[in-house]
């Protein structure tokens, strides 16, 4: 089944620079498998890809049940230079949380994934 | 050292510009024992160093003295402590503007401590000669390359000189570019007598920092999970620490307070502005975010325990700031039905208006707010909108060019497409840009100064 990032994690992001930083935690620490194994960097960039400029990097942190990416080329020149909107990238992690993952059926059911039969 | 078991430092100002009420009621709400006030951000030296150079008797965050005023007697009759970094670019007029309020009301015998040896302006060209050429961390480049328009450089200092002004029983530590972190490590380090070398404890005190350095962002504020039901935010309650000589510690706020300190309100300000959570390098110790363990210790009680450090490295970070240009952003409101294409047309009418005064800029940037102007190419095809802001910035070196984008805007109003509004604010101001330009010195060349009196 398709779950949608947002139903199974939650987030936040700041800047450094160019470079925007999201942190996404799963809401439930059990969940916490299934984003390290599909949130794979590959799938971030793909995600991003017409956002951003540069490259990204992903961090485990897994005592947090959380993943770590840092967006680079993100922020239009970032802080004072940016003349976008989030020029602190204060919502890409939101932007983040639209991804949508695929989960075989009877995972989704073993992990008490909202929507899941 | 302290013969209490527990420390408690409580924040009271996550930026300049944070809510004026925090520092009193942090101190009228409870226990506290020490006020934590983080007031720079990246580019706040440099609007304080403009500010100093039109009058040498400014360049630190004002709102500081009217904060120290609105708990003063905390400070004088139960012997609260105060750390903030609002010495800016001026630590010594920031002292000298705390000590005139601390006269005014009768508290002349109050100690402030005094720490600089972060600006690096004066020294800059005998650091560059010297052979410091404090490379730009994220582009490699010299800084020889933007010399001339530099405004301000700060080394980012650690804990040792708070700790040594409060050793010398300065009751209000006021310092320049610090790190954020360790105004608030510092007091631990120095009431349980952490020392060089003890890297787990000054770890643990670094994240306890980390956590509480935003206000109430990790106590309720910007929290997504579960922010339906976070209580009262109105009355937020902001972070308090609870430290412990062990390194562990509790991060909590006073009770009657609103918002909500949870495993995940911690968890989400933990990844805030992270890097590799391995290593968080500060000029006191390498912290690891992978060895922190949070759980739930009652009511708005979260534990912290577990946290391993490696030792600093033998550089620090240097904040730098230059002139780069200027910019300006214009926005018009575009109303139901075909909000969106209006909107689109008015933006290529207004660039082929640009083109043809020959404007020439380094960026312009098109954004659609209500359509696409957080999430961009992500956002899901936008149905018959009510409303859309049509949002345009520039940047260009030329403040001509700038100035002249900024009257383009009002004319589109009877002259572009139908159905506009929200132009009430008059021109686009134009804005010089401070860009942020950081980098690395040796930790040898920097020696911080500490004045208590």
């Amino acid at each position: 089944m398709r779950v949608r990032l947002v139903d199974i994690a939650h987030a936040r992001s700041g800047d450094k620079g160019d470079t925007a930083n999201v942190g996404v935690l799963a809401l439930k620490p059990e969940w916490y498998p299934l984003l390290a194994r599909e949130l794979t960097r590959e799938r971030v960039a793909a995600h991003f890809k017409r956002m951003i400029d540069g490259d990204v990097e992903r961090f485990e942190v897994p005592n947090l049940h959380g993943l770590n990416f840092l967006l680079h080329g993100a922020l239009d020149g970032g802080g004072t230079m940016s003349l976008k909107t989030d020029a602190q990238g204060k919502v890409y992690s939101t932007a983040l949380l639209r991804l949508e993952l695929d989960v075989p059926d009877a995972e989704a059911k073993r992990l008490g994934l909202p929507g899941a039969a | 050292m302290t013969s209490r078991d527990i420390v408690r430092v409580a924040s009271a100002q996550g930026f300049w510009g944070d809510s004026l009420d925090a520092p009193r009621r942090q101190v009228d709400g409870g226990t506290v024992d020490y006020l934590m006030l983080d007031y720079l951000a990246e580019v706040t030296m440099s609007i304080l160093q403009k500010q100093k150079e039109r009058d040498p008797k400014m360049g630190y965050a004002r709102d500081f003295v009217g904060a120290v005023e609105s708990v003063l007697p905390a400070v004088a009759e139960r012997g609260v402590r105060i750390i903030a970094n609002a010495g800016g670019v001026n630590p010594a007029a920031c002292g000298a503007a705390v000590r005139d309020v601390l006269d005014k009301h009768d508290a002349g015998a109050v100690k402030i401590g005094i720490v600089t040896g972060d600006d690096l302006l004066p020294r800059l060209d005998e650091l560059l000669d010297a052979g410091h050429e404090l490379r730009n961390m994220d582009t490699g480049e010299s800084l020889f390359a933007v010399r001339e328009r530099v405004l301000s450089a700060n080394a980012y200092l650690g804990s040792g000189p708070i700790v040594e002004a409060l050793a010398g029983d300065a009751r209000i530590v006021i310092t320049g570019r610090s790190t954020d972190t360790a105004l608030t490590m510092a007091p631990l380090r120095f009431e349980f007598g952490w020392r060089d070398g003890d890297w787990d404890l000054l770890a643990a005190g670094i994240i306890a920092g980390h956590i509480i350095e935003c206000g109430a962002q990790c106590s309720g504020g910007n929290c997504l999970y579960d922010w339906r039901e976070i209580p009262n935010l109105a009355d937020v309650g902001y972070p308090i620490v609870e430290g412990r000589a062990d390194g562990t510690f509790v991060v909590t706020k006073h009770p009657n307070t609103g918002g909500r300190v949870s495993v995940q309100s911690v968890a989400e300000q933990l990844l805030y502005e992270m890097g590799d959570p391995r290593s968080y390098i500060t000029p006191d110790v390498t912290a690891d975010f992978t060895t922190i363990q949070l759980e739930g210790a009652g009511e708005n009680r979260v534990r912290v325990h577990g946290i391993k450090g490696r030792p600093a490295t033998d550089k620090l970070k240097v904040s730098i700031a230059y002139r780069s240009g200027f910019k300006a952003v214009g926005t018009l409101v575009y109303a139901w039905p075909d909000a969106l294409e209006k909107a689109q047309l008015a933006d290529r009418v207004l660039r082929q208006r640009l083109e043809r005064l020959g404007l020439k800029f380094d960026r312009i940037l098109t954004e659609f707010v209500g359509a696409n102007a957080t999430h961009g190419p992500l956002s899901p095809a936008a149905g018959d909108l009510p409303e859309v802001q049509l949002r345009v910035g520039v940047r260009s070196g030329d403040r001509a060019m700038v100035e002249r984008f900024t009257r383009e805007i009002a004319p589109l109003v009877l002259n572009g497409p139908p159905s506009v509004t929200g132009f009430a604010g008059g021109r686009p101001k134009v804005e010089e840009i401070v860009a942020y330009w950081p980098a690395l010195i040796d930790k040898n060349v920097i020696q911080p100064r500490v004045e208590v009196a």
